[in-house]
């Protein structure tokens, strides 16, 4: 039997795409509203001290001045800690823009200028005359390792890694052994849209705030706290979101200085951060690991031992899981980790994309290739031998686990048994040609979202929770999952989102939006379908008098009995012979919310496998990433087209990681010394290729009813490794200290 | 960004009067530099000349046979010119290499010229530089310098001069034509770009208030052995850390004339005439070509994140001799580099 509204698993066109092709999708910064004040971020130059004067008698007397806010004049505000702490703020105390005269790290925003335009704030900004007393900075962590310290669980999401067996035992029973230190550096989220908040105000305390975020409901609870006002007074919308990848699922300091500048100001104001400023916030933290693993005769591990230590700032603990991978990926009794913290003179590092796993797996990644061959064994046959088909770390089995298939399918679309394990043994004319592999795991999560299903007498189904769009498809997917539930052509049903007014969702973060608001979706509906099955029982049609639910199904824009498809009737007909203008139903949580007490039964991963091609210039030393197969096992997958490209955008960015991306620092200073877009280098389109992504069959009745796993992050693990390992495989040269520039290589 | 007076110029004569009669006035084309430069309040003019009036966009060939680029030609339609195509190729391939489409569509001829260092401590105001605020120190040495320079450096500044499109006019012997208050002259290519030495602030030989209004180029253009290769950390849209512009004239494999220049690596267009006097009369060899890169890298000096430069320098040099030299075979890295225009 098909039914034409089946949506679920097919690729389909991105709801909200006509909307970004022709402009009319609006964004933070592009709201209208009438007699709007523009302000403009003063940013500090130096990394640490104190501002000893501010001149803004100059600035306040250029015509159409409104204002210039400084630690001087902000208003006394919300005196604790807490009332600063977001839902994913790590352990220590949140920063407070404007808050007194100190300077905690370089680009911190000390002046709001605020005047009549952009162009006469920006101008203002740049004559405003601030005195320094500078103090001596820190910033470099390889100087710094020593005083590294075990952080708390501070952090929503962090687990302490734990270590198991005796990896001393396990390093001696080995008979091939490898120990290195690896290293990346920081990197900055940098979407294309820059942070913005544009404040109306409504008259009497009351706001409508169009953030960026990648959380509305965490923009409100923040600005309510510190501001003092009622959900009513803070209404937050951000229906669209140009990128997050992690730097919106914290307030940014716009969203302060724009309240507060409106508040005091009683006037509607926009905050827009400049390219530079996106340098001034959260970014991936810089980290320096160290691995040591031995294996048997039979190229088993018998021990592996993970290190890392991470940059934080002087107030907060940012922690992440950066080693805890490494005790779940593989089979090894004997797992030593270790993940410390060392505090900087820099702005608290932020989750990016795949946080703590992209660090950890650069590492393990590389670690695993060094292993292979001095066990004298192919990379792959290697992590075949060492599978692990039981979590060790969490003592469970694993809901499912498709990474063989990733393996199986990923090696044979690459072509893999090819290859020759030689480094430099394989050419294509006089270019150097390298085959490497990675490969990752991600935790498949889901969080309590509320959804509400409504169908109107047009018979138009609406559907809406206040989740955000940060470009991953989440539009398109509710709305499949919706149509799908209530056998509606997709053109019948609209998903809403992104406002604070809708029923509560999650943070659009950890892979689990697709997951968590997916199924709430098919609740939701399945709520709103019990209460159109009741309204049919209220109509004089005997063949619905006493079936339940199960006995029904929808399908074609119509309910209809399961025994007999002619018994039907059209959705619309139910509405409009209700008498009301809409049936409404909304799913509970409260059952959701009390199993996140209940401890886990399974160990719940999504998984990949990346197969790598670098082509070298054995005299320039240019690499060029040619060919790239990453195999993905992430549960259903709601919509192949979105989904595959998250994983080919996820791709792109290990390119990136491998290759070229990093936010470099003059120690001297303080300061990020390639701020801007010309100069932080990320990928063109010239230098990508051929990326092929497999999604591996993966069937899930444990991990959630939809049995989704979620795509956000598990596409970018083992990627920047694999390029690495690629790139030893050419040339010969191992090389630990990411991004491999061509200085590392010459 | 400050506030600042605009006049369209119409005239050449008026423009330059326009700008004698402003303490801070800019000349603006394309403005795809000027513009980021006043974002970032590196560059404050009071007043801009807008050039685009001026007429002076038009490519013509001269009676000696060299062709004529006027200063206000765009980027784009000077590399896609069919006689640039046909008899500069190597022209071609520089502007092709350098920015992107939609720059390149702005960005003027004689701008190109004009455009400033993309040092890291030039454009950040927090930091030093003696380029943007003499006296004031240069930052780059001793700091994060991966994109300075390495040749004619002074200890005031390491600073480079990013164009593409330069580095083969250098090689070509162009003749650059201005317009002043004292009336018209030439400057020789090799001569319009400066070292830093005492004065990094000054880029050019440029006199006040002096008008680039267009480049000739004489006959020669070597169209039958050429080769830009630019390596830089992306593929496309990065500035360069090496670029190399080859140009032979061969009688077989043996070199009658030889032109040779660098960008990424000296505060103007580094050409070297006494490596290109080292080809000339050679074998077109690697060996020839690796002592000749040896000569050139001779002086260089690193300053620690781009001491890489003088090695990659070397390689590159010796490839694109070699480019030059094989038209018929497309070496790989080139091949990558030019399948993506």
């Amino acid at each position: 039997m098909s039914h034409t509204t089946d949506y679920i698993g097919k690729p389909t066109n991105r709801v909200d795409g006509p909307a970004k092709v022709a402009g009319t999708a609006k964004y933070a910064a592009e709201f209208s509203v009438p007699n709007l004040l523009y302000g403009y971020v003063v940013s500090s130059p130096i990394a640490k001290g104190k501002i000893t004067k501010i001149d803004s008698a100059p600035v306040l007397a250029l015509p159409g001045v409104q204002q210039v806010f400084s630690h001087e004049n902000v208003p006394s505000l919300a005196f604790l800690d807490r009332s600063y702490k977001d839902d994913v703020a790590p352990g220590g105390s949140p920063f407070r823009p404007l808050h007194d005269a100190e300077i905690k790290y370089s680009m911190q925003p000390v002046a709001l200028v605020v005047a009549d335009t952009f162009e006469l704030a920006r101008y203002a900004a740049s004559i405003l005359h601030i005195e320094y007393e500078e103090a001596a900075h820190e910033t470099e962590l390889v100087k710094h390792i020593d005083e590294a310290f075990e952080p708390g669980r501070g952090k929503t999401g962090y687990k302490p890694p734990k270590s198991r067996g005796n990896f001393g035992k396990g390093w001696k029973q080995g008979v091939a052994h490898m120990e290195a230190n690896y290293s990346h550096h920081a990197q900055h989220h940098n979407p294309m849209e820059m942070f913005a908040t544009t404040v109306e105000w409504l008259g009497d305390k009351k706001l409508t705030v169009y953030d960026k975020t990648q959380g509305v409901f965490n923009s409100q609870q923040y600005i309510s706290k510190i501001f003092g006002l009622s959900k009513d007074e803070a209404r937050v919308i951000s229906k669209y979101t140009g990128g997050g990848f992690g730097s919106g699922l914290r307030p940014q300091y716009q969203l302060f200085l724009a309240v507060m500048a409106s508040l005091q100001l009683e006037r509607s104001v926009r905050v827009s951060l400049t390219r530079e400023q996106m340098f001034s916030f959260g970014h991936r933290p810089e980290t320096l690991q160290h691995v040591a693993m031995a294996t048997a005769e039979d190229g088993s591990l018998t021990g592996i031992n993970h290190f890392a230590v991470a940059e934080t700032s002087q107030f907060e603990d940012f922690t992440e899981n950066v080693v805890g991978w490494t005790g779940t990926l593989y089979d090894c009794k004997n797992v030593e980790l270790g993940y410390r913290l060392s505090k900087l003179d820099v702005f608290s590092p932020l989750d990016m994309r795949a946080p703590g796993a992209a660090s950890g797996s650069i590492a393990l990644e590389i670690a695993m290739d060094e292993m292979a061959y001095a066990a004298g064994l192919d990379p792959l046959e290697f992590r075949i031998r060492n599978y692990s088909d039981f979590d060790q770390a969490q003592n469970l089995p694993y809901s499912s686990k498709a990474l063989r298939k990733c393996y199986a399918e990923g090696a044979a679309k690459f072509g893999w048994e090819k290859r020759t394990a030689e480094p430099g043994s394989m050419r294509d004319g006089k270019m150097l040609v390298g085959w490497g592999m990675g490969g990752g795991i991600w935790d498949a999560s889901k969080m309590p979202a509320v959804v509400k299903a409504s169908l109107d007498a047009d018979g138009h189904l609406t559907v809406s929770s206040g989740t955000n769009e940060i470009g991953t498809g989440t539009y398109t997917i509710m709305t499949q999952i919706a149509a799908e539930s209530m056998g509606l052509p997709i053109e019948a049903v609209t998903f809403v989102l992104g406002d604070t007014t809708l029923p509560e969702s999650p943070l659009q973060g950890g892979s689990w939006t697709a997951a968590s608001v997916g199924n709430s979706v098919v609740e939701a509906c399945t709520k709103l379908g019990e209460a159109l099955l009741k309204q049919a029982q209220k109509m004089d049609n005997p063949a619905f008098k006493d079936t339940k639910i199960d006995d029904v199904q929808f399908a074609n824009g119509q309910l209809r009995l399961r025994s007999d498809e002619t018994q039907a009737v059209v959705l619309r007909d139910l509405v409009q012979a209700s008498g009301e203008p809409k049936i409404e139903a909304e799913n509970s949580t409260v059952l959701a919310k009390l199993e996140m007490l209940k401890p886990p039964k399974y160990s719940m991963h999504a998984h990949n496998a990346v197969f790598v091609e670098v082509k070298v210039d054995p005299d320039l030393m240019t690499v060029h990433v040619t060919r790239v197969v990453n195999a993905v096992a992430a549960g259903r997958i709601i919509n192949p087209k979105t989904a595959r490209s998250q994983v080919l955008g996820s791709v792109v960015w290990g390119i990136s990681s491998a290759l070229m991306e990093e936010s470099v620092m003059d120690h001297r200073f303080g300061r990020y010394m390639n701020h801007n877009y010309a100069e932080y280098h990320v990928p063109v389109n010239a230098d990508i290729h051929d990326i092929d992504v497999i999604f591996v069959s993966e069937e899930d009745d444990k991990v959630n009813p939809l049995g989704i796993k979620g795509l956000g992050e598990v596409g970018l693990l083992g990627v920047a490794a694999a390029v690495t390992n690629a790139i030893y495989h050419a040339t010969g040269k191992r090389v630990r200290d990411l991004p491999v520039t061509i200085d590392k290589l010459l | 960004m400050n506030s600042f007076t605009f006049t369209q110029a119409t005239a050449v004569a008026g423009a330059v009067q326009d700008k004698a009669a402003h303490d801070d006035a800019a000349y603006i084309g394309g403005g795809t530099n000027l513009i980021d430069l006043m974002k970032e309040n590196v560059a404050r003019p009071t007043h801009l000349i807008g050039l685009k009036k001026l007429g002076l966009d038009t490519i013509e060939t001269l009676p000696d046979g060299g062709l004529r680029l006027g200063a206000l030609a765009t980027n784009a339609d000077t590399a896609w010119h069919p006689e640039v195509e046909k008899r500069y190729p190597l022209l071609n391939q520089a502007i092709l290499a350098g920015a992107s489409p939609q720059l390149r569509n702005m960005a003027t001829d004689g701008g190109n010229l004009m455009q400033r260092t993309r040092c890291y401590y030039f454009y950040d105001l927090a930091t030093p530089c003696n380029k943007r605020e003499p006296g004031s120190g240069c930052s780059a040495i001793g700091g994060y310098n991966r994109v300075c320079g390495i040749l004619g450096t002074s200890d005031q500044c390491i600073a480079t001069h990013p164009s593409d499109m330069c580095v083969a006019l250098a090689a070509l012997d162009t003749t650059v034509r201005v317009s002043g208050p004292n009336g018209e002259r030439t400057i020789k290519f090799e001569d319009f770009h400066r070292l830093p030495g005492d004065h990094p602030e000054r880029d050019n030989t440029l006199e006040p208030g002096e008008l680039i209004t267009g480049l000739d180029l004489p006959a020669k253009g070597f169209e039958k052995n050429f080769s830009y290769l630019k390596l830089r950390d992306r593929t496309s849209y990065a500035f360069a850390l090496v670029s190399v512009a080859a140009a032979l004239e061969l009688e077989g494999t043996l070199i009658k004339d030889a032109r040779l220049a660098l960008g990424g690596v000296a505060h103007k267009p580094w050409r070297d005439k006494e490596a290109e006097a080292m080809l000339v009369g050679q074998r077109a060899t690697a060996d020839t070509f690796r002592r000749v890169a040896a000569k050139v890298l001779e002086n260089a000096k690193g300053y620690g994140a781009n001491t890489f430069k003088i090695e990659l320098a070397k390689r590159a040099i010796v490839r694109a001799l070699k480019q030059a030299t094989e038209m018929n075979q497309v070496l790989d890295t080139n091949a990558f580099q030019n399948s993506n225009p």
